[in-house]
C-alpha cells in the first residue's frame, strides 16, 4: 500500500470550483487537439488504465493519479455541483485510498468473489485543458462485468484531466458519466 | 368545483387463499413470504394501498404545478402540487386506453396530455378535453374520464404519504409514537426543514422486506460491514467512531432499538454519545464522524466565521446516529431518506435521497453552502462502502431461500428473555441494540394486514 494521508487539505471550495469548471468548459470544438501523436499517447494511457483495472491491480491504479486528485461519478447527466447534491461517488485522494483498502480487506462482500471485468475504450478525443499543458480527454467506455452467475454492463463517457508528471501521464481528476447514472444501479462496487 | 367520485373495490383482485397464521410464528417466518409471487401481489394491494405509504417529499414539488413521478407499489403515479396548491397523487394512467400520460421524471405542468390519442387533463386530474369530441355519443363531464387519483394524500412536515384505504386512520395517528423521533430528526436542522438533493440509487435482486428487516438490525453491523469498519479504523483511534458503537458487546451500550407500533421502529444511537446529564453536546457528532473529503478546509472556514457556534454548525454536516423506519417503505438513516420500492417479488430499488440544510433565516450566517458541501460527502460514505455489502447479503438470502424444504427464517434473538425488554405504557417496546424484537412485532402487523380485507378506493 501507498502511505496513507491522514489529512486531506487540498479539497477546498476553490478546488471544487476549479474541478467543476475543468469538466464543464473544455469540450468546444475549437479546443480540440487534433495532433495524432498526443491523441495516441492519451489513448495508450487510457488503455493501460483499463488493463490494470481488469487485472485488479488497484495499487497500480492509485499510482496513476497525482497526489491531489478527484474521482467523480455524477448522479445526474448534467453532473451538477457536488457541493450541492449527492453524487454516486466523489472521492479525494484519502477516500480513494479508503475505497481500494476496503476492496482489499477480503470482507467487502459485494466483491467476494470479485467481479471479472472487460473494459472497452473508444472514441478518444483530446482537448486543451484549463491550464498550459494539461489535457482533457473524452472517451466512451463499455465495461462488462461478470460476478456470481450474472453478466452486466456499465456504459458511458469518461472524462480524464491529465497532466505530465515524471515523464508520463497522471490523472488529475477522472469523471465517469454513466448513461444510467440517475437510475437505480445493482451493486456498483467495482471501480469504473 | 368538480364532483368527486369514489370508486370502491371491496375485495382484492386476486383470491388470496394463503393461511398467514401458518407463515408467521413467534420465533420465525416462512420462506414463502419472501419468495411467493402470489403473496407479493397481495402485498401490492393490502400493504402498498391499504396503509399509508411514503410517496415523495414536498421539497421535490416546491411550487404550484410542480410534479415528480413515483409509484404506489407498482402503480405509476404523478405526485403533483396542483395549480391551487393542493398535493395530489394522480395515477399515471390515461382513462382512455391505459397509457401513461407523463413520462418526464420531474417538472412543472398545468396540464398533462396523453401522447397516444391526445386526451388532456388538468393537474388536478380532471379531463380538459379530447380530440374531436363530436365523434363520441358520450358526456365527457362524467368523472369516469378524469385521471384516477389516490383518495387520501397527506403531508407530515414535508413527508408526503398516501393511501387508497378510506378507513385508514389519520396519518398522524398512523405514525403515532414515530412522530417524536421524526420531529427530533427534523428539528435539529435550521427552521426544522430539509430539502432533497439527488440520491444514491441502488437496487437488489431480493424481496423488499429483506431491506425493511435490516433497517433496525444491530446484529449484522460488525459482520456485514466488516470491511467498512476496518477501513474506518485504519486511520483513526478505535474508540467511538460511527459504527464502532457495535464493537465488543453492543448490547451493553446505552443505544437501543424501540418498536413503535404499526410496523414502525427506531434505532437510537445518540445515548452512546451523551454526557452524564443525557445531553448530546455541540460537537459530539463532529467528534465521531469519519474522515470525508473536504472536512479540513471547510472546518477551518466555519471555525473562523462562527467561533463558539462552530461546533453546533459542524454537527449539521454529520450523520445523525438514528434509524427511523416507517412501515412499509421509508427509512431515515443518518441524514438520508431511504425509500424501498418493490419491483417484483425478488427485485427492489432502495433509493438513498440525500438531504441538504436550508437556512432561510440566516442562522448559519451564509455558511449553509459550506455545511452542505461537507454533508454531501458524509452521506455518500455509507451507500458506497456499506450498503453495497448489505444488498449483496440480501441477494444471497434470496438465493438461499431457494432451498424449498428448509422452510424457516429465524428472528428470535431476545425472545423469552424478558429482562432484555421494557414495555412502555404506550404499547411500545424497547430492547438492546442487536435484538430482533422489532422484526417479530412488525410481522405480527404484517400478518394482520395481509389477513384483513381493506376497502380500497380510487377518486376521480
Amino acid at each position: 500500500m501507498i502511505d496513507v494521508p491522514e489529512t486531506s487539505l487540498y479539497l477546498t471550495d476553490q478546488y471544487y470550483a476549479d474541478t467543476i469548471a475543468a469538466f464543464e468548459d473544455c469540450w468546444e470544438d475549437s479546443r480540440e487537439i487534433l495532433d495524432v501523436g498526443i491523441r495516441n499517447s492519451c489513448r495508450a494511457f487510457l488503455e493501460h488504465e483499463a488493463r490494470i483495472l481488469d487485472e485488479q491491480r488497484l495499487d497500480d491504479w492509485l499510482a496513476l493519479f497525482v497526489a491531489e486528485c478527484a474521482y467523480w461519478i455524477p448522479s445526474t447527466p448534467e453532473a451538477g455541483d457536488p457541493r450541492k447534491e449527492i453524487t454516486i461517488t466523489f472521492d479525494d485522494r484519502r477516500r480513494l485510498e479508503d475505497r481500494v483498502f476496503r476492496l482489499q480487506t477480503d470482507a467487502a462482500w459485494s466483491q467476494q468473489p470479485a467481479s471479472r471485468t472487460s473494459r472497452m475504450i473508444s472514441n478518444v478525443a483530446t482537448f486543451h485543458g484549463p491550464n498550459g499543458s494539461d489535457i482533457m480527454v473524452r472517451s466512451v467506455f463499455q465495461t462488462t462485468e461478470f460476478r456470481r452467475g450474472d453478466t452486466r454492463r456499465f456504459a458511458g463517457c469518461n472524462r480524464h484531466h491529465l497532466r505530465t508528471e515524471d515523464n508520463g501521464w497522471r490523472i488529475v481528476a477522472k469523471q465517469v458519466n454513466l448513461i444510467d447514472c440517475d437510475q437505480n444501479l445493482r451493486n456498483p462496487s467495482i471501480i469504473l | 368545483m368538480s364532483r368527486i367520485d369514489y370508486h370502491l373495490r371491496s375485495r382484492p383482485r386476486m383470491a388470496d387463499e394463503t393461511d398467514y397464521s401458518a407463515l408467521i410464528h413467534e420465533d420465525r417466518v416462512h420462506r414463502l413470504i419472501y419468495t411467493d409471487p402470489a403473496i407479493f401481489e397481495a402485498e401490492m394491494e393490502k400493504i402498498f394501498g391499504g396503509v399509508w405509504v411514503y410517496l415523495a417529499h414536498e421539497s421535490q414539488v416546491p411550487n404550484n404545478d410542480d410534479f415528480v413521478l413515483g409509484r404506489l407499489g407498482r402503480r405509476p403515479i404523478i405526485v403533483v402540487r396542483d395549480s391551487q396548491g393542493e398535493l395530489r397523487a394522480l395515477f399515471n394512467r390515461c382513462p382512455h386506453r391505459g397509457a401513461t400520460v407523463c413520462r418526464q421524471p420531474v417538472g412543472s405542468a398545468r396540464t398533462f396530455q396523453c401522447p397516444y390519442h391526445g386526451w388532456s387533463f388538468r393537474n388536478s386530474g380532471t379531463l380538459n378535453g379530447v380530440p374531436w369530441p363530436d365523434g363520441y355519443a358520450t358526456d365527457f363531464k362524467d368523472t369516469r374520464f378524469n385521471l384516477a387519483q389516490m383518495p387520501r394524500v397527506e403531508s407530515y412536515r414535508g413527508f408526503i404519504f398516501g393511501t387508497l384505504n378510506l378507513a385508514a386512520p389519520l396519518l398522524t395517528d398512523y405514525l403515532g409514537p414515530a412522530r417524536q423521533p421524526l420531529d427530533e430528526w427534523l428539528d435539529r436542522h435550521p427552521g426544522g426543514v430539509i430539502r432533497l438533493c439527488e440520491a444514491n440509487r441502488l437496487k437488489f435482486k431480493g424481496n423488499w422486506k429483506l431491506a425493511y428487516d435490516n433497517a433496525a438490525d444491530g446484529y449484522h453491523v460488525v459482520f456485514s460491514h466488516r470491511s467498512l469498519l476496518q477501513m474506518e479504523n485504519r486511520l483513526m483511534s478505535e474508540e467511538a467512531k460511527g459504527m464502532a458503537f457495535y464493537k465488543d458487546k453492543p448490547d451493553d451500550a446505552p443505544m437501543y432499538v424501540h418498536y413503535l407500533g404499526n410496523g414502525h421502529h427506531y434505532k437510537n444511537k445518540r445515548p452512546n454519545i451523551c454526557n452524564e446529564d443525557q445531553e448530546v453536546l455541540p460537537g459530539a457528532l463532529w467528534e465521531i464522524e469519519g474522515h470525508f473529503p473536504g472536512m479540513e478546509a471547510y472546518e477551518a472556514r466555519i471555525r473562523d466565521h462562527l467561533g463558539d457556534r462552530a461546533d453546533a454548525a459542524l454537527d449539521l454536516a454529520c450523520s445523525e446516529p438514528v434509524n427511523i423506519n416507517i412501515f412499509p417503505n421509508l427509512s431515515i438513516l443518518g441524514n438520508h431518506i431511504q425509500v424501498f420500492q418493490p419491483l417484483a417479488v425478488d427485485e427492489t430499488d432502495t433509493t438513498w435521497f440525500g438531504t441538504a440544510i436550508v437556512d432561510d433565516d440566516g442562522f448559519l450566517e451564509g455558511l449553509a453552502d459550506d455545511i452542505n458541501a461537507m454533508r454531501m460527502r458524509t452521506q455518500e460514505s455509507f451507500p458506497n462502502f456499506g450498503e453495497v455489502d448489505d444488498l449483496t447479503n440480501f441477494e444471497e438470502i434470496q438465493a438461499g431461500l431457494h432451498v424449498i424444504e428448509d422452510e424457516w427464517v429465524y428472528m428470535h434473538r431476545g425472545l423469552n428473555l424478558p429482562d432484555r425488554f421494557k414495555h412502555l405504557d404506550d404499547g411500545t417496546v424497547i430492547g438492546p441494540a442487536t435484538d430482533e424484537v422489532f422484526m417479530r412485532e412488525t410481522y405480527k402487523v404484517w400478518a394482520d394486514l395481509m389477513t384483513a380485507q381493506p376497502t380500497l378506493a380510487l377518486q376521480r
